[in-house]
């Protein structure tokens, strides 16, 4: 038996909206699977991880909590993808947009008004940017990969974040503990309602992120210079742009996007600058950036997606005794199932039995 | 003296898991597929490894079911980006996430176990030679195979006519296919090739250089393994160069770590990877030299027509 791939003359409409439902699904049936091997009851084990998270209000505001990081970094990603600049050190880009941000209210605490988290704000997207603008120099320079060089970034950041939260930026009254003062209320992002959950303004952050990206890709000369060079470099410099340009754009607006983040969740989620900000957000975000095929409004529903599998990986843990790990591995299968789905797009897949080359001779 | 043959040999051992992984992916990458999942097939041979040599007792039984783990993982990969042409940068990265959930979930109760580590070459009176005995007939027995391998594959790239034919896909698959060349089955053995050369490499780290388990061990090796890939400019002989200059950066700044000098840990923990991207920036501003280099159809799915 064998599989063959055959060209369709236009891209699948249909196929095209729903590879992401279908990939979800593929997910559900592994998991069924997993846990069945695991030896939990599998669909309990499914109701406490997708279902559960989603019965209380302060429940909600946890997925918010979980989800706007997610987002906010996977939109500049879905720009930076479309444009086939590989991003993948966002991880490193959320750390240093933390640690930019983070200078004000620790180098700075009796700066307190209504300019301080504005500020916080602007520096964590530039400390983000200029961080993701090093891959890019590098690339347009130097001719080097950017995969690797952005990726390679990630470890550099987290040590010298390490470093800082336990050497300079440590709470000289915080008893040996690493992590920086406390931030005063001036500098923290509030949250949206205090009396029903712990959701800060982060999230509303990303949705307007999202949407704002959405609508320069859509109507904006700059959303079609992105897809002309990512889909073929050659028109786009018939058309007069620039590759190298086109380079920085993606790195600064996706490095800019994951530094927001980053403070964002220094600012509103935790408080101080800690030796450990990201559970692998910056990674997650490939996966929900792919699941929202690689549009800034898909991102919102794929990353609330993945925001579950967090939330259901927590809960699984505590009323079944499953592994927090298990959630790792659903969401590096949703990219695996995404990807497969979307061959449908482009392809018509069939099975051939038999020999196929005794076929051929047969047709002809 | 004796000083000296011990950093010798902890320098074979840092480099032995990068050399081994490299000269997989070179492979792969010479078929004209680029397998970014190399970390994620390392932390699950490094993981599978384990495993099975504490349940059986057998350190060479967790090396035969690293590599098992590492293939079948491969083939994972090879699945969706050769017979479903997907995009091979996106299949990579989440082979490399899956990998690393996988291993954590796998490993979970293993943290904290002590390890059984692969025995040491021992031969009566050669090993036993001062200076260098050690170094040449003491090692373990992995870092004879990577370097086995490394000869092996020089050997089958460029001395035989599957070798070549393997680099003519890399180049051009439109032309080996046309030449009656079945371009998606060598591109599969490269890539299986690829995933149990991670595996053994992953092995190394949990039976050799540190027996146990920790979740992430491989701490972004696989990742400096493709840059070792691009370093070498695609030639196997110059991995072992690259990987043993890896392992001297890793080796040494332990040292510079444990006699103080009063920089940093994290700073000098940061240098395999600061030393990777300069490696990188050298030898890839030559830009004509890269594009000599480089398999030509590399990371662009096939679809063979009919």
């Amino acid at each position: 038996m064998r599989l063959e791939l055959i060209k369709r003359p236009q891209q699948s409409a249909f196929f095209s909206a729903v590879s992401p439902l279908f990939a979800l699904l593929l997910t559900l049936i592994a998991g069924v699977i997993i846990f069945t091997l695991l030896g939990k009851p599998p669909l309990a084990a499914l109701y406490t991880y997708f279902i559960e998270p989603l019965s209380e209000v302060w429940q909600l505001h946890e997925l918010a909590i979980k989800a706007g990081p997610l987002i906010m970094i996977a939109v500049g990603l879905s720009v930076a993808y479309r444009s086939n600049n590989w991003n993948i050190g966002a991880e490193g880009q959320f750390i240093m947009g933390g640690i930019a941000g983070s200078l004000i209210p620790i180098l700075v605490p009796g700066f307190q008004n209504f300019m301080t988290l504005p500020l916080m704000l602007i520096f964590g997207f530039a400390g983000g940017a200029l961080y993701g603008a090093i891959p890019a120099l590098l690339k347009t320079r130097f001719n080097t990969n950017e995969i690797l060089t952005s990726l390679m970034l990630v470890y550099v950041a987290q040590l010298f974040l390490d470093w800082l939260a336990r050497g300079v930026f440590r709470d000289p009254n915080g008893n040996n503990f690493p992590g920086s003062i406390r931030f005063p209320s001036a500098a923290r992002l509030p949250e949206i309602d205090p009396a029903q959950g712990a959701a800060h303004w982060g999230f509303v952050l990303s949705i307007v992120a999202a949407v704002i990206v959405w609508a320069m890709m859509q109507y904006s000369l700059k959303g079609f210079e992105v897809k002309l060079l990512g889909e073929s470099p050659r028109a786009g410099r018939f058309a007069g742009f620039s590759s190298a340009r086109m380079v920085f754009f993606a790195f600064l607006l996706s490095g800019g996007l994951a530094g927001l983040a980053g403070i964002s969740e220094v600012s509103g989620a935790i408080g101080q600058l800690r030796e450990n900000i990201s559970p692998g957000y910056g990674f997650t975000a490939i996966i929900v950036a792919f699941l929202g095929r690689l549009n800034p409004i898909g991102t919102i529903a794929a990353g609330l997606v993945l925001a579950l599998t967090y939330l259901g990986g927590e809960g699984a843990q505590m009323s079944l005794g499953i592994s927090d790990k298990v959630a790792r591995v659903f969401q590096g299968l949703i990219l695996f199932f995404v990807l497969g789905c979307d061959t449908l797009i482009h392809y018509r897949i069939r099975l051939v039995f038999g020999d196929p080359a005794a076929k051929t001779a047969a047709e002809g | 003296m004796d000083m000296f043959q011990n950093i010798l040999l902890t320098i074979a051992t840092a480099s032995t898991p990068l050399l081994i992984a490299a000269i997989g992916e070179l492979v792969v990458e010479r078929s004209g597929v680029l397998n970014l999942g190399v970390e994620g097939m390392m932390v699950i041979g490094a993981v599978c490894g384990f495993a099975a040599a504490l349940m059986t007792g057998s350190p060479w039984i967790g090396v035969l079911a690293a590599i098992i783990a590492g293939m079948l993982l491969s083939l994972l990969f090879g699945f969706l980006a050769i017979s479903l042409a997907t995009n091979q940068v996106a299949t990579g990265l989440s082979l490399t996430l899956l990998g690393i959930g996988l291993s954590g979930m796998i490993g979970e109760n293993f943290v904290g176990q002590a390890g059984i580590r692969l025995p040491n070459l021992d031969i009566p009176v050669l090993t036993d030679i001062p200076m260098l005995g050690r170094l040449i007939f003491g090692q373990d027995p992995l870092f004879y195979i990577s370097l086995a391998l490394t000869a092996g594959v020089m050997w089958f790239l460029f001395k035989t006519r599957t070798g070549l034919t393997l680099r003519a896909i890399g180049d051009s698959h439109k032309s080996a296919h046309a030449l009656g060349i079945n371009v998606l089955k060598y591109r599969y053995l490269a890539v299986m090739f690829g995933g149990g050369c991670a595996g053994l490499a992953g092995a190394h780290l949990s039976l050799v250089y540190t027996p146990q388990w920790v979740e992430n061990m491989t701490a972004g090796r696989g990742w400096i393994a493709l840059a070792l890939v691009v370093f070498a400019s695609w030639r196997p002989w110059r991995v072992i160069g690259g990987a043993y200059l890896f392992g001297a950066v890793t080796i040494g700044q332990l040292h510079a770590q444990a006699l103080g000098f009063g920089i940093p840990s994290q700073f000098l923990s940061s240098l395999p990877y600061v030393a990777t991207i300069v490696v990188l920036v050298l030898i890839s501003r030559n830009r004509r030299l890269t594009v000599m280099n480089t398999p030509a159809s590399l990371a662009q799915p096939f679809v063979p027509d009919r």
